[in-house]
């Protein structure tokens, strides 16, 4: 074979260049890991992640994952550094995207309202606060709520003293488990299940024999009446520890007295209303979308069958809407929880603030460091659209 | 099939192996132009800068009092006095100076690869940047440290008295670990709550999240300023870190290190001999020698950096001495109102102690 008939050669040429492309990426990427080893080496950095055990020397702000880590400085390691930012970065975005998909579908029902004033509220709500970039909103809301509470030696009295809000926090009662409450926690989970397990029996003896069961009201009864039983049957066992509030003194001892009670931040507030606030303008839209995709005949065969409108929408409308809807909800579920590492601006002691700020100041390990967050975000993302996939998979089309 | 797979792992196994001597080969190369770079940068700053014909500075973005432009681009400051003497003493003329603002991030690597010449930004020397970076401090131009603010109405006069307080400052530097070591070591307990970016600090201070605001001085100084009501705010006594801020110039070349640290040099000790901007001219036949040596009537020192032996008179009768720039940019009757404190000179109850010219 001579030289130009091995060119010419079709099959032969199309391996080449794919041999060639294949190749290239592969030296691209053990170039970019050879010379970044090599430089770290030269900056007389090492690769590694014995850091993580080192004791953290600075404080952060007491918020759930301080509490569940029992951080202390001098004690605490930066591995608990990093969990106590996963733990945060978790509550905004569960918090989050309760409070998004809630607002959003009811901002979205609204759109569709007959009625002027709703319909017309709802587009201004969602033009206003789609259009505007989330972190000034976040500014915004943490601002108007630091300016809007009662300064730190006053309080704003909640449910008759019990709790109490001003701008060091809202302070709420914080549960102490005794001896005992695990079981009633365990009656609970299985008082979930037998719910469930009720609603299915009841929706199959419906179709077999057409006679109905208050399931939702048999089931709410269940899970709240047998723990209750339970709770009381042993006697009580959980203690309350309530914020206690200092009006007279030293003038800096006065206020809320730390290690009383639960205190959520206003950092966190302002956060969750901006997420949640900003998130729900396009859930809005999504739902509305969704809606609008079902064919209007459908509810016109639901009245005429004598369904009333909210069984239509409920058993009609919604399931339908659903499977257009739940899609773009999954993205926008991800982009709240990604979203949360804006929280660095006002304070909130998240994932970005703590460990790619504070703590990566003090080591120094970028990449290592950054890799860790990032496996953090790529977790929670792909949990999340995991659990939307499988909710998918149950609502979209049946195909026969 | 099989065929083609044969083919493609050759292609891939002769590729890597040429690549990878390629590579190898390359990096010889390069190395070999570095060491070149390096060696040219090493001799040559005080060249460069003569045949581009101005000074190269890195200043803050922004910090008033140290290095601040205003609404006509002129940069004022004490760090930009510093790159305003070095400019004198190189070319006799103080303008002959251009400025790069820097982030904090940016200002050491904006040094190392030439860009900037001196660097002027308010930088606290540490062992780590001196051994660690390949920079040279040439001298401190201002002795700050960690402190903290307080509303009067709070009624405290020492951080003593801060059991319990909320604290609110900037994340990712050492002002966290600063004050949390200040308060463990006294036994109080403190909640620490850190934001990215010192504006959101002033306004969550401002609006009433904490008790306390806590930066270098020098920082809150500018910050009070910022504040609805500056007046009702003050500054504890305590100082809780050592921050020596000076200029800072490229490892390796020692001429142009000593241009720098002595031009500094010179505005202190004229200050210590009593030559001001206005009366540096008239002071070059003074009785005192030590006088005629700073000014150039006496003894070849300018020459011997490089220099035409007027170098110390251009600074001083363009740019004025150290006590000059300190009342003009952050003295008492500037907006920041800091008192010279241990930026005082020796003789005068300061730590301000500059070697002699001689």
């Amino acid at each position: 074979m001579s030289f130009s008939a091995f060119f010419y050669d079709k099959r032969l040429r199309s391996v080449l260049f794919q041999a060639l492309l294949v190749l290239s990426i592969a030296f691209g990427f053990f170039w970019l890991i050879e010379n970044t080893v090599s430089n770290l080496s030269d900056q007389g950095k090492s690769v590694g992640f014995s850091f993580l055990s080192q004791t953290a020397g600075f404080q952060i702000s007491s918020t759930l994952g301080t509490w569940l880590m029992k951080y202390e400085v001098g004690r605490s390691t930066y591995l608990d550094v990093y969990f106590i930012g996963i733990i945060n970065t978790f509550v905004v975005a569960v918090l989050g995207i309760l409070a998004a998909a809630f607002l959003g579908f009811a901002i979205g029902i609204m759109r569709l309202s007959h009625n002027l004033v709703i319909r017309g509220f709802a587009t201004v709500y969602v033009e206003m606060l789609r259009n505007i970039p989330l972190l000034l909103q976040l500014f915004f809301w943490y601002f108007a709520v630091l300016r809007s509470l009662p300064s730190r030696r006053e309080q704003t009295e909640l449910f008759s003293g019990i709790a109490g809000i001003n701008i060091t926090g809202l302070y709420l009662p914080a549960p102490i488990a005794q001896s005992g409450f695990m079981i009633v926690i365990l009656v609970f989970i299985m008082a979930i299940i037998g719910a469930v397990m009720l609603s299915k029996w009841a929706t199959k003896r419906q179709y077999k024999t057409g006679r109905t069961f208050p399931a939702f009201w048999a089931g709410l009864g269940l899970i709240v009446g047998t723990p209750l039983v339970a709770f009381l049957a042993l006697g009580s066992p959980l203690d309350w520890s309530f914020p206690e509030f200092k009006y007279t003194g030293p003038l800096l001892r006065r206020g809320f007295q730390s290690g009383t009670g639960m205190v959520i931040v206003p950092e966190l507030i302002a956060v969750w209303l901006a997420l949640s606030l900003y998130t729900a303008a396009f859930i809005a839209e999504i739902v509305r979308a969704g809606i609008l995709a079902v064919a209007k005949g459908q509810t016109e065969a639901s009245y005429s069958l004598g369904l009333r409108p909210g069984i239509t929408l409920r058993l009609i409308v919604i399931p339908q809407a659903l499977r257009v809807i739940i899609p773009p909800l999954t993205s926008q579920f991800l982009n709240l929880t990604k979203n949360s590492s804006l929280a660095v601006a006002i304070a909130y002691p998240e994932l970005v603030s703590i460990f790619a700020g504070t703590a990566l100041n003090q080591v120094g390990k970028e990449i290592e460091m950054i890799a860790m967050m990032m496996t953090v975000y790529l977790t929670f993302s792909l949990l999340t659209a995991a659990f939307m996939n499988w909710f998918n998979a149950r609502v979209k089309l049946v195909e026969r | 099939m099989s065929n083609n797979l044969v083919i493609g792992i050759g292609a891939l196994v002769v590729g890597g192996v040429v690549g990878y001597f390629a590579g190898a080969g390359n990096e010889k190369i390069v190395e070999v132009e570095k060491v070149v770079e390096v060696e040219k940068q090493q001799t040559a700053t005080l060249d460069a800068v003569k045949s581009k014909g101005f000074v190269q500075c890195g200043v803050s973005q922004g910090l008033p009092g140290f290095s601040n432009s205003d609404d006509s681009g002129k940069w004022t400051g004490i760090d930009v006095d510093v790159c305003r003497a070095v400019a004198a003493a190189v070319f006799g003329d103080s303008s002959k100076v251009k400025f790069t603002p820097l982030s904090a991030k940016q200002r050491f690597t904006a040094l190392a690869s030439g860009e900037i010449d001196v660097l002027s930004r308010n930088t606290t020397w540490t062992m780590t940047r001196d051994t660690q970076l390949g920079l040279n401090f040439a001298g401190v131009n201002y002795y700050d440290g960690q402190g903290m603010m307080v509303p009067k109405s709070l009624g405290a006069k020492s951080a003593m008295e801060l059991d319990g307080a909320n604290i609110c400052t900037n994340t990712g530097t050492t002002t966290e670990l600063n004050i949390t070591d200040f308060f463990r070591s006294n036994g109080m307990k403190f909640n620490l709550v850190a934001f990215e970016k010192a504006d959101e600090v002033v306004a969550a201070y401002d609006s009433g999240r904490c008790d306390v605001y806590t930066t270098d001085r020098s920082g809150l100084a500018a910050q009070r300023t910022k504040l609805t009501n500056p007046d009702d705010h003050m500054v504890l006594p305590e100082i809780i870190s050592k921050e020596p801020l000076g200029p800072v110039v490229r490892q390796g070349d020692d001429q142009w290190f000593n241009i720098v640290r002595w031009s500094l040099r010179a505005m202190i000790n004229a200050e210590e001999m009593g030559i001001t901007s206005a009366n540096a001219k008239s002071k070059v036949n003074d009785n005192n020698p030590a006088i005629k040596r700073l000014l150039g009537s006496e003894g070849n020192f300018g020459a011997e950096l490089g220099l035409s032996n007027d170098w110390a008179l251009n600074i001083l009768s363009q740019v004025g001495n150290y006590g000059e720039s300190y009342e003009a940019h952050v003295g008492p009757n500037t907006p920041l109102k800091l008192d010279r404190g241990v930026n005082e000179l020796w003789s005068k109850g300061g730590i301000l102690y500059a070697a002699p010219i001689r």
